[in-house]
């Protein structure tokens, strides 16, 4: 078993906004106003190995971006450690800690606004390792055309704006900016959300090629189920805030474990089901201010029962390699959960 | 599913052309597009940025601003002729026969006012009911989209409801005045996978429920794939291909709904690459003569330096000089 590339525990991520002052002032006359706290992410664990592809699942307010902030280093968790190599973020030294920090690159949902409009290419991409001296300053321009081959854009155009590419090459420049810096682990968070269908398969293919030629890790966010299962190894399912469910790609895809995972898998759009009639999961996803007691799934989920609505279940392995949330899997719940399902 | 007598379509769109005449020269954004839509139909729209899948929505409602314009071309409701038609005529026909339904609900609700201020005026704006009869439909219309408790979330302000409770005020308020025709033009792009399957689900249930035509624009395939009875996918303002969804998405004809479907990250095909469309699309102020598809087309030739016509091609029609025939996928 190799150590880990990256590995998080028990990390949490709260977010609280302040009284400000004239809250502050209702209280002195006793409003008893409180400070509002989110908790993006609570308690997580996760291994990741290296040469990887983790795909991370969840809709909206799920905490999954947070989770990819913390991974690339962007936010310093609340609780819990971050260990890079084997090593704790928070115990290294500041010269260590830089490169440990170039070599997770993340690349952002938002091609245009993740460039700054007023660099060009030659800057945007040539600005980090020059910086870091990771390429000595005669190299750099061999070194950016060769960058720009990698990902696919003409070496002719390096003097231009992102304003004058299309959608698919910004994220391209956003790859190669991410790619300069020589980094071993890869954030992508909805890197190709934003593309057409057309363009975001061809993305998806610049990664998979990256990966092999580079020998990357992914940590690969997205809500869309397809993509998901199309680049990943291994798929980790979040529900506000906490992971509910962990396994590799087919086990997950084949014999989901967990209810949501079951209602979000049976809701995926898929081309081959024509004329369907969509059998909705009930509810909205709760606010994250204030999660539902227990289970956070519980008033959503057609199986819960007592013990979901006061005690939160915690992830345990269903199988090798398959890890749920669930207290249906625990005996001798296990039985009835067979009979519901049938 | 009557057959029997010809029905007369909802809406006949017939070589319509929208053009925006800008300074930079003129942007065919819809170029000779025709179909119709009959009663309880879905016709799915498909087509990616640029394609022209919405300006065509927006030209069937009237909505199309100066620099664009129609420049010719027929859109009939129900027989009626809606080119050209006065802009006072429209708004009576405007919401109450036709709907849109957008992908930010916030585009129909006004922030400011109450969901019940909006539907009632929605009611009244096209029909003499009292206030307290336009209400009652209101909380009918909400009822039917799937919200809990209409009544009070009727004074509540659209602030106040999430992504996808908006995007259901906004579906009832496009069912208050029983339209002929509903565009929803990406209605669920913005929303998460459950919520979007829930209100697919109310869609479906009203379409088949009240004989409402609707017109689903999306640039994705598989939405569009469980909903729409027919399936039309432009390419740089032009129809390619357009037939039965079974057809269209079993055995694609023109090039680039096969390049589409392959495109779609699926079960039978894990790890391997994708099938990707090489290039990208035109800009539509400099397409190519002939084909717009030919530059990134594997089987273009000669041939398709002129355009060629959107003919019937095994069941469906497609406009391609090589379209993809059956024989082949056997082979």
């Amino acid at each position: 078993m190799s150590e880990p590339i990256l590995s998080l525990t028990n990390v949490s991520m709260r977010f609280t906004k302040s009284l400000d002052a004239a809250e502050k002032i209702a209280n002195l006359i006793g409003a008893g106003l409180e400070e509002v706290t989110v908790h993006a992410v609570d308690n997580v664990s996760l291994d990741i190995e290296k040469g990887e592809v983790v795909g991370l699942v969840g809709e909206s307010g799920c905490g999954k971006s947070t989770l990819g902030r913390v991974v690339a280093g962007i936010y310093q968790p609340s609780e819990g450690e971050v260990f890079f190599r084997g090593k704790r973020f928070t115990e290294m030294s500041d010269a260590e800690r830089r490169d440990a920090a170039l070599k997770v690159q993340m690349i952002f949902q938002d091609p245009m606004s993740a460039l700054n409009p007023r660099m060009r290419v030659s800057e945007i991409v040539g600005e980090a390792p020059a910086y870091h001296n990771i390429i000595p300053r005669a190299e750099l321009s061999d070194a950016l055309d060769a960058l720009m081959m990698r990902v696919g854009l003409d070496p002719a155009y390096k003097k231009r704006y992102p304003h004058q590419f299309s959608g698919g090459q910004r994220q391209r420049i956003n790859i190669a900016r991410a790619l300069a810096v020589e980094p071993d682990f890869l954030v992508c968070d909805e890197s190709v959300a934003a593309l057409d269908v057309s363009i975001q398969a061809q993305i998806i293919n610049l990664f998979m090629q990256l990966r092999e030629d580079l020998d990357l890790t992914y940590l690969f966010i997205s809500h869309d189920l397809g993509v998901v299962e199309h680049i990943s190894d291994r798929v980790v399912i979040m529900y506000l805030g906490r992971i509910v469910e962990i396994a590799s790609t087919e086990t997950l895809f084949e014999t989901p474990n967990h209810p949501y995972t079951q209602a979000l898998l049976a809701e995926v759009p898929r081309l081959d089901q024509r004329k369907r009639t969509f059998a909705a999961i009930k509810g909205e996803i709760p606010s994250p201010i204030h999660p539902p007691s227990g289970c956070h799934f519980h008033p959503r989920c057609p199986h819960a029962f007592d013990r979901c609505r006061e005690e939160r279940p915690l992830l345990r392995q269903v199988e090798p390699g398959h890890m749920a949330a669930c207290h249906l899997n625990e005996a001798p719940r296990g039985k009835a959960l067979d009979g519901l399902a049938a | 599913m009557t057959v029997g007598r010809a029905v007369t379509p909802v809406l006949e769109v017939s070589d319509l052309r929208t053009h925006f005449l800008t300074r930079g020269g003129v942007v065919p954004a819809v170029d000779g597009v025709s179909f119709t839509v009959n009663r309880g139909e879905v016709l799915g729209i498909v087509g990616e940025s640029g394609s022209g899948k919405s300006v065509t929505g927006f030209s069937i409602m009237g909505l199309v601003d100066p620099p664009g314009q129609i420049v010719s071309g027929s859109i009939k409701l129900n027989g009626m002729e809606l080119v050209g038609m006065s802009e006072r005529a429209f708004r009576d026909i405007r919401g109450r026969k036709l709907m849109i339904i957008f992908q930010d609900p916030m585009m129909t609700l006004n922030p400011v006012l109450r969901v019940d201020t909006q539907m009632i005026e929605a009611v009244t704006a096209h029909e003499k009911v009292s206030r307290k009869a336009a209400r009652a439909r209101a909380v009918d219309a909400l009822k039917a989209v799937g919200i809990p408790s209409p009544e009070e979330r009727l004074t509540a302000y659209p602030h106040q409801f999430s992504g996808g409770m908006r995007q259901r005020v906004a579906i009832a308020t496009a069912l208050l005045n029983r339209p002929d025709l509903i565009v929803a033009d990406e209605p669920t792009t913005a929303l998460d996978v459950t919520i979007q399957a829930q209100i697919l689900f109310e869609v479906q249930k009203l379409a088949a429920e009240t004989g409402t035509a609707l017109i689903w624009i999306s640039h994705d395939l598989t939405v569009v794939s469980g909903l729409a009875d027919r399936v039309a996918v432009m390419y740089a303002g032009k129809i390619v291909e357009m037939g039965g969804t079974d057809t269209v998405l079993d055995d694609a004809r023109h090039p680039y709904t096969v390049g589409l479907i392959g495109s779609v990250p699926s079960h039978n095909k894990r790890g391997e690459p994708l099938k990707q469309i090489p290039g990208m699309t035109p800009s539509l102020a400099d397409l190519p003569p002939g084909c717009a598809f030919a530059p990134r087309c594997p089987r273009a030739d000669r041939t398709c330096r002129t355009m060629p016509e959107l003919l019937p091609v095994n069941g469906a029609l497609a406009r391609c000089h090589h379209p993809h025939l059956p024989a082949e996928a056997a082979a």
